[in-house]
């Protein structure tokens, strides 16, 4: 009887092992990310003119950072702030790991981000007065289709041409701000209004589920997160998509086609990001001015470099960058520290990622799994101009 | 079997390599060699492919660095730390696969490192012309300075890689499988130049695994096998029979009981068959063939005379510019592998890793790569674990994949393992033709006897197999017909039982209509 | 019956597309210095991008590198001009403490090549991922030091200022607008021909030259020359990144005298589409840079010189975004249809390793 625990105990210590290998980069890049930001903290006060030196500022800026996150003690609103934050993160981070996972560097998610947001508001008003259960989803397929299609065109253009993603998404994204720019000002803007702005996305609005603010998309990027990873792991397209992703050469000589499968998945990161374009419009700001802008095409790249391009990772790697965005401004209130140090914090954890090699050596990390998890063939591809490695 | 030298009167070695011993992470590379090489010698090192001749060429290059041993040029010790240093020692170096740039011309490949500059930024590009003519000259082998080495034949891309040790003044020049790649007549003509610069008083390494070449152009030969010197030899007191024996050890044998075959019906017939490659010329020129059910074909020819095209071709990863190709009575010509493998095609590639594997996926996945989207791995548009895993295992057992679950990464399986999957899938179902394609590359004795016996196994099943392999013996142990390829074409079908190698050989090396040259029929016999 | 419809509506837009085009000609002497203006850190980006990808480094962290000289040019620029005070000097109005920001943009930027040079050369990451890794960096830095600074409401140190031609070279007849193109400019921009034309005869007539286009190629043939592969890497990459940081510098330094987020705009990346298209030569990306910058010279001529009739109404309807979209549109159709038909270095992207070192 006393083998079965021991067997026990040896089985967990295994899993435990599993999950740090898994985890343990991560978790050593944020650790150093937060120390480079303490000392970037320190080093800009001697910049802020009119303060005495304060060795402890670091502190009590990352104090507020927690604070304005979860609440300290933790509290609904803050919680469901930082929830807010998250759920965009968490469909763009899905947009971008899908990618991944098949091969593609999505570096669109901004250019349709606003694509979804817009197309939401396009298809809520042409829905107006209808009820909720009618307009809900066509405005959330108007803004899913509005960031498919803008993902749908690097795809094609890939597939056949060869130009490469990392360029025509990037290119996209600015075409993106002008076009957006350009309905708000135009076929969509509120007659005889002072500046651009687009009417009210009305009885299209996600409803209000918890808290402050915590709007029905909240529901609608925890689902995403479920149905990417079903898609991925339990589907034979999702089988496609990561032969593709992981040797090209081998999906073609299963008889799959990779060409198709490039516009397939472009288009489907497109759509994510367009949902979630489409939640921040109907949860949060419900109408839009030519001013509207956001971080999420950024913080998607990080969000799924961050989490290893596996649909969980990505939901815990949104969640930690949510709550440093919903936290930030309480940190630039009370500590006086720009809410972009977010940024910051951001960068350098990528960069820490992306030096593992050496990360490794300095802890003696031997046997964990690399920082990041995404195909090494996008440089490949970017020079051949070839749609696929071959 | 002697390890000392025959003593023969000569000046003192201008070059001498004493105990080197290069250890690799499960394999000693070189085990306390001893090598010496005389002022104006050439002196020939043979050995089988990684029987340790490169590491031992590159501890000289200062490409690599010994653990053990030392290395003395005109009887002094040096240390070589890397290959600029080298060549000012008077060390250059021709490797097996050229180190030019081909965008680059002649002159500037020749100039590189090297360059003779017009004040302290600027190439002056036309006194190395100048001496780069003149070297020519010296040996009779005149060059256009500014050609594009690309545009160069491969004969002349090796003079301009001797060239290149010449311009750097080289004593001692080391020359890896030079003629690899060449044809006979090029490889007399490199011969002669090589002997020209041993009359000069050069030193020569001649590096290579063909018996007939080192007894043609050695002064000395040196034989390695796995890591070890085995023995040294003057040409003249040798013959093929005792290097051979040297070289490999033990006379082995390799031979399948292949039994008799009874073909049947054509499965697979090409008429007028053409193809292109990545680059657009046509490299396979219009192939007539058949292969019968119940028969081994096998493809004979040096690589590179359109066999890759013509396999890409018949499993749908290339569309042929022209022909036919019927499988079963039906026109499948330019059908996708898709429809190629749903018709009873199956498909063992030459580049396994790129084509047949993917490394980071599973044993089980990898299993089904080909089927996984069928009835009963797929329900709908759902993958079916438990199928998946099932047949998995079955393959696995049946196959004697060594593999820890078949979960385990396929990243972690031996090359030989890798190939049993491969095999494993591609094997095990009813099929109508099979295509190997180099199918025993790279693998130990034991997985190579393993593929070979199965092959016999699917022929004897009523399977039509085509084998394209580098390695003739391959193809003459186990084909029942012997086609051979030539510049595109396939220039003779012969019955595998009765074809003779050395007549093979000829084929594969000139297509049959010149009249044999020497070397070639030396070539055919090794 | 229908091709005849179709001709009768064709010969007004014909007639509209000559007109456009004879505009076009007649607005060239005006709109020429827009475009070099324009064009000059497009350039400057797309010299960077040659540096590195022929000697076999991937750089798409252009765009972050440039940022981050912009930024530091004009942020040390405030600081250092109120320390040592002085008047624009009548020389391109250059001051010391804009010669110490120039410095330090162009230091920052070689600091931030160096970063991707460590990244994909020593430490062989992904090039893509790291240079896209160097733009997510850039941008946050920058915007959080902006923003930082900004509360301090600085100052800043000015902006070169552009030279003025000799009245007589400009007003010779046919080609003085072409004098007054490279000439009436700043430093910066009057300088970019001279590092087209310096790179072009250094890359093909000179050792490092050689060097550098044998190591983009084939880099297993230099190093048994020996030739250090890694070394020469490094060095291109980090000069690659000081052009990148000229032409940062000139965004906030002479283009404009203050520093917005984001300012550079995808330039880094249009830059790279010069490269392509030129062939990885520095000519011909200087080439492609002007015909990228003439969407955008374009567009500003119309405003201050509206074509007349019915040209110019077609033209003022078309909305600004349209034009504020045209240069990133025309790099993603150039890319599109372009790529492959180009052969970049055999070698482009491939980290390099040592055989001794295995």
């Amino acid at each position: 009887m006393t083998a079965k625990p021991a067997a026990q105990t040896a089985k967990g210590r295994s899993v435990a092992r599993r999950v740090w290998s898994v985890v343990a980069l991560p978790l050593v890049s944020i650790l150093l990310a937060l120390i480079v930001g303490a000392v970037i903290i320190l080093g800009s006060e001697l910049v802020i003119p009119g303060q005495a030196f304060d060795p402890l500022l670091p502190a009590r800026a990352y104090i507020a950072l927690l604070e304005g996150a979860i609440g300290l003690p933790p509290a609904l609103n803050p919680l469901v702030s930082t929830l807010v934050a998250t759920a965009p993160l968490v469909l763009g981070g899905l947009s971008v790991a899908f990618g991944f996972k098949s091969g593609l560097f999505n570096i669109g998610a901004q250019g349709q981000f606003l694509m979804g947001a817009i197309g939401a508001v396009a298809a809520a008003i042409a829905v107006s007065g209808q009820p909720s259960i009618v307009a809900i989803p066509v405005a959330v397929a108007g803004g899913m289709l509005a960031g498919a299609i803008w993902g749908f065109i690097p795809g094609i253009l890939k597939a056949l041409s060869g130009a490469h993603e990392v360029v025509t998404t990037i290119m996209l994204n600015y075409v993106a701000i002008s076009l957006f720019a350009w309905i708000v000002a135009g076929p969509l803007a509120v007659p005889g209004a002072p500046s651009p702005i687009t009417p009210d996305v009305g009885n299209a609005a996600y409803p209000i589920l918890i808290g402050r603010g915590g709007h029905l998309g909240l529901l609608v990027a925890l689902a995403a997160v479920g149905i990417v990873a079903w898609l991925l792991y339990r589907t034979t397209f999702g089988f496609e998509v990561r032969t593709a992703g992981a040797n090209p050469d081998a999906a073609r000589y299963a008889g799959m086609r990779p060409r198709v499968l490039i516009v397939v998945t472009m288009s489907i990161c497109g759509l994510l990001a367009g949902l979630a374009g489409a939640g921040d419009v109907l949860g949060t700001q419900h109408h839009v001015t030519s001013s509207y802008g956001t971080t999420v095409g950024f913080d998607s790249i990080a969000v799924a470099l961050l989490g290893r391009s596996n649909p969980v990772g990505v939901l815990f790697a949104a969640l930690l960058f949510g709550a440093m965005r919903s936290g930030a401004s309480l940190m630039q209130i009370s500590a006086g520290i720009p809410a972009q140090l977010v940024d910051v914090l951001q960068a350098t954890i990528l960069l820490f990622l992306v030096a593992t090699p050496v990360i490794q050596r300095l802890f003696s990390l031997r046997g964990t799994k690399t920082g990041i998890d995404a195909p090494g063939t996008f440089t490949k591809t970017y020079v051949s101009g070839e749609p696929t490695v071959g | 079997m002697t390890t000392e030298s025959p003593s023969v009167p000569s000046p003192a070695p201008a070059l001498e390599m004493r105990g080197i011993t290069k250890r690799y992470p499960g394999v000693v590379a070189n085990d306390h060699i001893d090598l010496d090489v005389r002022p104006g010698e050439i002196h020939a090192l043979l050995g089988e492919n990684g029987a340790g001749k490169t590491t031992l060429m590159n501890i000289l290059y200062g490409l690599a660095r010994p653990d053990e041993g030392e290395i003395l040029l005109d009887g002094t010790p040096v240390r070589i730390s890397g290959p600029s240093d080298a060549i000012a020692r008077g060390i250059s170096m021709v490797h097996q696969h050229f180190m030019l740039v081909p965008v680059l011309t002649v002159a500037e490949n020749i100039l590189l490192g090297e360059e003779t500059m017009a004040g302290p930024v600027f190439i002056d590009q036309n006194e190395a012309r100048k001496r780069i003519r003149e070297l020519g000259k010296r040996f009779h082998f005149e060059i256009d300075p500014d050609a594009k080495v690309g545009t160069l034949s491969v004969g002349w891309q090796q003079r301009v890689e001797i060239l290149k040790a010449l311009y750097r003044q080289a004593q001692i020049l080391v020359l890896d499988e030079p003629t690899a790649v060449l044809t006979p007549q090029e490889t007399e003509e490199i011969f002669a130049v090589l002997r020209r610069l041993a009359a000069e008083g050069h030193s020569i390494v001649f590096i290579s695994h063909k018996l007939y070449e080192v007894l043609e152009i050695a002064d000395r030969i040196t034989v390695i096998r796995r890591g070890k010197v085995v023995g040294t030899r003057l040409p003249a007191e040798t013959n093929e029979d005792d290097l051979a024996e040297l070289m490999v050890g033990r006379e082995v044998q390799l031979t399948v009981d292949r039994g008799d075959s009874h073909p049947a019906d054509v499965v697979i017939r090409l008429e007028g068959l053409k193809v292109a490659d990545d680059r657009g010329s046509e490299v396979v020129r219009s192939v007539d063939l058949e292969v019968r059910a119940g028969e081994i074909l096998g493809i004979a020819g040096v690589a590179g005379n359109g066999q890759d095209e013509l396999v890409e071709a018949l499993v749908g990863l290339r569309r042929p510019t022209a022909g036919k190709i019927t499988l079963d009575g039906r026109d499948v010509t330019g059908k996708g592998p898709r429809h190629m493998n749903e018709a009873g095609v199956a498909f063992v590639p030459a580049d396994r890793q790129r084509f047949g594997l993917v490394l980071t996926f599973d044993v089980a996945d990898n299993l089904v790569l080909t089927s996984y989207y069928r009835s009963p791995y797929a329900r709908g548009i759902l993958r079916n674990e438990s199928a998946i895993e099932a047949a998995a295992k079955k393959t696995v057992a049946a196959f004697d994949i060594r593999t820890p679950s078949v979960r385990a990464r396929l990243s972690t399986l031996s090359g030989g393992n890798q190939q049993k999957v491969v095999v494993g899938r591609e094997f095990d179902r009813t099929l109508s033709l099979l295509i190997l394609d180099q199918p025993t590359r790279g693998l130990d004795v034991g997985s190579i006897e393993f593929i070979h016996r199965r092959t016999i196994e699917q022929r004897d099943a009523g399977t039509a197999i085509l084998l394209v392999s580098a390695e003739l013996d391959e193809v003459l142990e186990l084909s029942d017909r012997i086609a051979v390829m030539y510049r595109g074409r396939v220039v003779a079908i012969l019955d595998g039982r009765t074809a003779d190698k050395n007549e093979v050989g000829l084929l594969m090396a000139t297509g049959g209509r010149e009249r044999a040259p020497a070397a070639a029929l030396d070539q055919a016999s090794t | 019956m229908d091709g005849l419809i179709t001709s009768l509506y064709g010969i007004p837009v014909a007639g509209l597309v000559f007109e456009f085009l004879g505009y076009l000609i007649g607005v060239l002497p005006i709109v020429a210095p827009i475009m070099l203006r324009v064009a000059a850190p497009l350039t400057l980006a797309a010299m960077c991008g040659v540096m590195c990808e022929r000697s076999g480094v991937v750089n798409i962290g252009i765009e972050g590198t440039m940022l981050v000289a912009a930024f530091v040019g004009w942020v040390v620029g405030v600081v250092v001009a109120p320390l040592i005070p002085a008047e624009p000097s009548a020389f391109f109005g250059i001051t010391p403490a804009l010669l110490i920001a120039f410095v330090a943009a162009l230091g920052s930027a070689m600091l931030v090549a160096l970063l991707h040079a460590w990244l994909s050369i020593s430490v062989r990451a992904d090039q893509i991922i790291s240079g896209t890794i160097i733009n997510i960096a850039a941008f946050g830095v920058t915007g959080y030091l902006n923003e930082l600074i900004s509360k301090s409401s600085p100052t800043s140190a000015g902006a070169f200022s552009q030279f003025t031609p000799p009245s007589f070279l400009v007003q010779i007849p046919f080609i003085g607008w072409i004098f007054n193109m490279f000439l009436n400019q700043g430093p910066i921009t009057i300088s970019v021909l001279v590092i087209v034309i310096v790179l072009q005869v250094l890359l093909f007539r000179s050792r490092w030259g050689l060097r550098t286009r044998a190591i983009g190629e084939h880099p297993k043939a230099a190093e048994t020359v020996g030739i250090d592969v890694i070394r020469v890497r490094y060095r291109n990459v980090i000069l690659g990144g000081m052009l990148a940081g000229v032409g940062g510098a000139s965004l906030s330094m002479e283009l404009t005298n203050s520093f917005q987020d984001g300012m550079t705009a995808g330039r880094g990346f249009i830059g790279l589409a010069a490269m392509i298209i030129g062939r990885w030569t520095p000519l011909g990306a200087f080439g492609a840079a002007l015909l990228f910058a003439s969407s955008q010279a374009i567009s500003q001529s119309i405003t201050f010189a509206t074509p007349s009739g019915n040209l110019g109404h077609l033209l003022l309807s078309i909305p600004g975004q349209f034009w504020d979209a045209l240069p990133y549109i025309v790099t993603i159709v150039v890319v599109a249809g372009l790529i492959g038909r180009s052969t970049p270095p055999a070698a482009d992207g491939l980290p390099y390793e040592r055989e001794a070192t295995a």
